[in-house]
């Protein structure tokens, strides 16, 4: 049922399922091959270029979409792998304790001591560009943040008399990660990824602004900010459709987790 | 004299629940109130409600309470904040949790007679010192100058007595103010309170779920049960005459007899012994050089106040905290110090019950899944089998089959209790230890517990070590007993011979002060020097 309260959230999910089926079916509703030069330089937007094209004629509207690919992949990709690593590691060193929990611990404070982008851009520069090399990077970092907020959740569920019952049975660490202490995680697991998803696509689309992500000819929304950033000095705006976009995954991601936070954290549950 | 508070019909509801349901009531000045009933039973509400406060979502529909001629139900906030400024006052369960830790115990108390004006902010420190001194604290000056955590829980709850007596009120409300203490840090806080309303000559109304208390504080008594008053009348009635069957139960909890029909044979190899051991937390020994014993189809109870290092020992013959030294033997054999190195048939004949069934059951499991577990890991059961004996357990436990289904979180804490001893039944074990099983349950709750645990030990001849502070259910349900005091085993030995005949100092003192519904119970106890200032020696830091 649509009410004042949960229209916004809504509208968020609706252009997420819309901005995603583009990025999934890119080839069927895409008018142009994105590589492809089919118009003049710096073509004025109208009824068969949508937004125009970009500085050597490549239809813009078909390029957004095939960018959506490249940032929502990565992004989901990193989230996942990320959540994956960092959500295991962190309810193990909850569970054990000593020196596994110190280790991990100060690996990830030491990580996260450094900026997030100047980590990446070393750690790029030094293992060389490539889509691998940028997932793994960003997964580590991405990892690290994992790792921070779900340790703390961890360690209160770890000290309910439950997982000591659990120890007393002599129930295996994966028993207890999977079945003691997950379930009871997953209002801030889901929350979590959300917010680290909408913060992933923010930071692909940096890194790739600043000419460190995806190279040329393909490209995702924050490279096609970059090739287009001169059509702004002679007074088109088509730089503008590719930020809006990173803006509006940003902003309704964002929404969608605020909800979800909201309906659960009061009662700290999910019934 | 005339009456001073005066409670009609009130009904009091949350959405469409009935929290209080048609109460009426008068109290006079210099007159005490019991309120009694379990958990849930609306007697916080009604209490609060009596000085003109609600909890949030609550609200009267209908009655009145009328405090010395003001209709509280209708009054103005201004005109209710004038009235408990000057004519009533509330003293909470918990002070330790009802102090802001980042002010001195003397600024706190008179935070509120400075702000209606009634002492000048330069006197403050002089006025909690005279007041702290009346109430018997040790060395009331330094006192004043104390935060809260450098208090103990018995003397911040007499703390909040004196805040409770600086704007000299006329009804004076007690939320439970001695249920989380110990007994005999209990039985002077009882002794304050009662000289402090003997000389204030006020009204006082006091909740509580002990009737043994009740009726030791109480010149009347008000039973409720599920928001309804059950029963009222004077204390020595509801005692020796109750009318109602909720009431009669009640009392009769007291009084029931022994469960105790057998003496388990002394055999020459006990079924499990710690000797001489010696344990710790970190750096910090806490039970030094302990030893207990207990046979088959024996049930030892160890009693102690908190602190008392009963709850480590526990911990250590379970496996939960590895012995500095000494050794844990179960039929001869040395047991491993920590569980994660003891051999599986080991951990199956050692269960461990916890005092907090809420938190002893992971939300996110239903119950099949609980009780499912054990029988996988200790007999390796499946498929139909494993159903058969799901549903056998429940049986034992009187606990319906469907609730199987259920999270934990649709249970009441009697039957989450239940769940937690079927799960360690599952296991069929030898020996299990309850740490304070009973402790969060009601009165009567925690006899059917009893009573389940005491039919299942006869069933399936499992030794019980028993955690507890409560001597009543001690001298009633255990074989013998080991008191402990500060981390040292004070005294052993069969329960009766204790209880008739103790032989260190500690041990009389702790079966004295545990409260007791006989007339004149407290009389006796304050002319025989039980409490007052020479036992603060423990209780300062």
């Amino acid at each position: 049922m649509i009410t004042r309260k949960n229209i916004g959230v809504l509208t968020s999910l609706i252009i997420l399922a819309i901005l995603g089926f583009c990025a999934i079916a890119a080839p069927l509703v895409s008018p142009f091959s994105p590589q492809e030069i089919v118009a003049n330089p710096f073509q004025e937007p109208n009824g068969e270029f949508l937004l125009g094209a970009d500085s050597i004629g490549r239809d813009l509207l078909s390029r957004t979409i095939y960018a959506l690919r490249y940032t929502l992949g990565i992004s989901l990709a990193v989230t996942l792998i990320a959540c994956l690593f960092g959500t295991t590691l962190a309810i193990t060193a909850a569970l054990k304790g000593g020196w596994i929990d110190i280790i991990l611990g100060r690996t990830v404070d030491a990580i996260m001591a450094i900026p997030q982008i100047i980590f990446a851009l070393i750690a790029l520069a030094a293992a060389g560009v490539s889509l691998w090399s940028l997932i793994a990077i960003m997964t580590v970092l991405e990892a690290t943040l994992f790792y921070r907020i779900l340790r703390a959740s961890a360690g209160d569920i770890a000290a309910m008399d439950y997982i000591e019952i659990s120890r007393l049975r002599g129930d295996s660490l994966s028993w207890n990660v999977f079945h003691e202490i997950l379930p009871n995680l997953a209002p801030t697991l889901i929350a979590e990824f959300g917010m680290r998803f909408a913060f992933a696509s923010l930071f692909i689309s940096s890194l790739s602004f600043l000419g460190v992500g995806i190279q040329p000819p393909s490209a995702d929304l924050g490279a096609l900010v970059r090739e287009n950033v001169l059509a702004i000095s002679i007074g088109r705006f088509s730089p503008l459709a590719p930020a809006i976009c990173i803006a509006v995954i940003a902003v309704s991601t964002n929404s969608v987790v605020d909800w979800f936070i909201r309906k659960y954290s009061i009662r700290g549950e999910l019934s | 004299m005339t009456t001073f508070l005066r409670v009609s019909d009130l009904t009091v509801k949350a959405k469409d629940n009935f929290i209080l349901d048609g109460i009426s009531f008068e109290l006079e000045k210099g007159k005490v109130l019991g309120l009694i009933g379990e958990s849930g039973a609306g007697k916080s509400t009604l209490a609060l409600a009596a000085i003109g406060y609600l909890k949030p979502g609550l609200e009267i529909s209908s009655g009145s309470v009328v405090l010395d001629d003001n209709d509280l139900t209708i009054a103005s906030d201004s005109a209710l904040r004038q009235l408990r400024q000057s004519k009533v006052a509330y003293v909470a369960q918990s002070a330790a949790a009802s102090f802001n830790p980042f002010f001195r115990l003397g600024y706190q108390v008179t935070e509120l007679v400075i702000l209606s004006g009634f002492i000048e902010k330069s006197d403050r420190y002089k006025v909690a010192t005279d007041l702290f001194a009346r109430l018997q604290l040790p060395s009331p000056k330094v006192f004043a100058r104390k935060y809260p955590h450098q208090a103990s829980g018995g003397q911040l709850q007499r703390a909040m007595i004196a805040m409770a007596l600086l704007n000299d009120p006329d009804l004076i409300v007690f939320d439970e103010p001695t249920t989380a203490l110990d007994v005999t840090t209990q039985l002077d806080v009882l002794s304050v309170i009662r000289q402090v309303v003997a000389e204030q000559g006020c009204a006082a109304l006091y909740v509580s779920h002990d009737l043994a208390v009740v009726s030791q504080m109480c010149d009347s008594i008000l039973v409720l049960r599920h928001g309804k008053m059950v029963e009222m009348n004077a204390t020595r009635s509801i005692i020796d005459q109750p009318q109602d069957s909720y009431t009669r139960s009640l009392v009769a909890h007291r009084k029931v007899g022994d469960f105790l029909t057998d003496t388990p044979q002394a055999d020459d190899a006990p079924l499990i012994s710690a000797e001489n051991i010696t344990l710790g937390y970190g750096k910090v020994q806490i039970v030094p050089n302990a030893s207990i014993a207990l046979n088959e189809n024996e049930i030892l109870a160890i009693v102690g106040e908190s602190g008392s290092g009963k709850t480590t020992v526990a911990r250590a013959i379970a496996g939960l905290l590895e012995p500095w030294s000494g050794t844990i033997k179960l039929r001869g054999t040395t047991l491993q110090g920590n569980v994660d190195n003891r051999s599986q048939n080991h951990r199956q004949h050692i269960q461990f019950i916890h005092q907090l069934p809420d938190v002893a059951l992971n939300p996110r499991q239903t119950i099949r899944t609980a009780l499912m577990r054990p029988l996988q890991v200790f007999k390796g059961l499946d498929g139909a089998a494993l159903n058969t004996r799901l549903n056998a357990l429940m049986d034992e436990v009187e606990l319906p089959r469907d609730l199987l289904g259920r999270y934990p979180g649709a249970l009441s804490g009697g039957q989450k209790q239940r769940v937690c001893i079927a799960r360690c039944l599952a296991a069929e074990p030898d020996l299990l230890i309850c740490d304070e099983v009973t402790a969060a349950l009601d009165p009567l709750v925690e006899d059917s517990i009893l009573a389940l645990l005491w039919r299942l030990k006869e069933e399936h001849r499992m030794a019980i070590i028993f955690i507890t502070h409560n001597l009543g259910v001690t001298r009633r349900f255990a074989h013998s007993v080991t008191i402990m005091e500060h981390g040292k085993i004070v005294e052993s030995g069969p329960t009766a011979q204790i209880f008739a005949d103790p032989q260190q100092a500690y041990t009389c003192r702790l079966l004295a002060s545990e409260p007791s519904t006989d007339a004149g119970w407290i009389n006796a106890r304050e002319l025989s020097g039980a409490t007052g200032p020479r036992k603060h020696r423990h209780d300062s830091l």
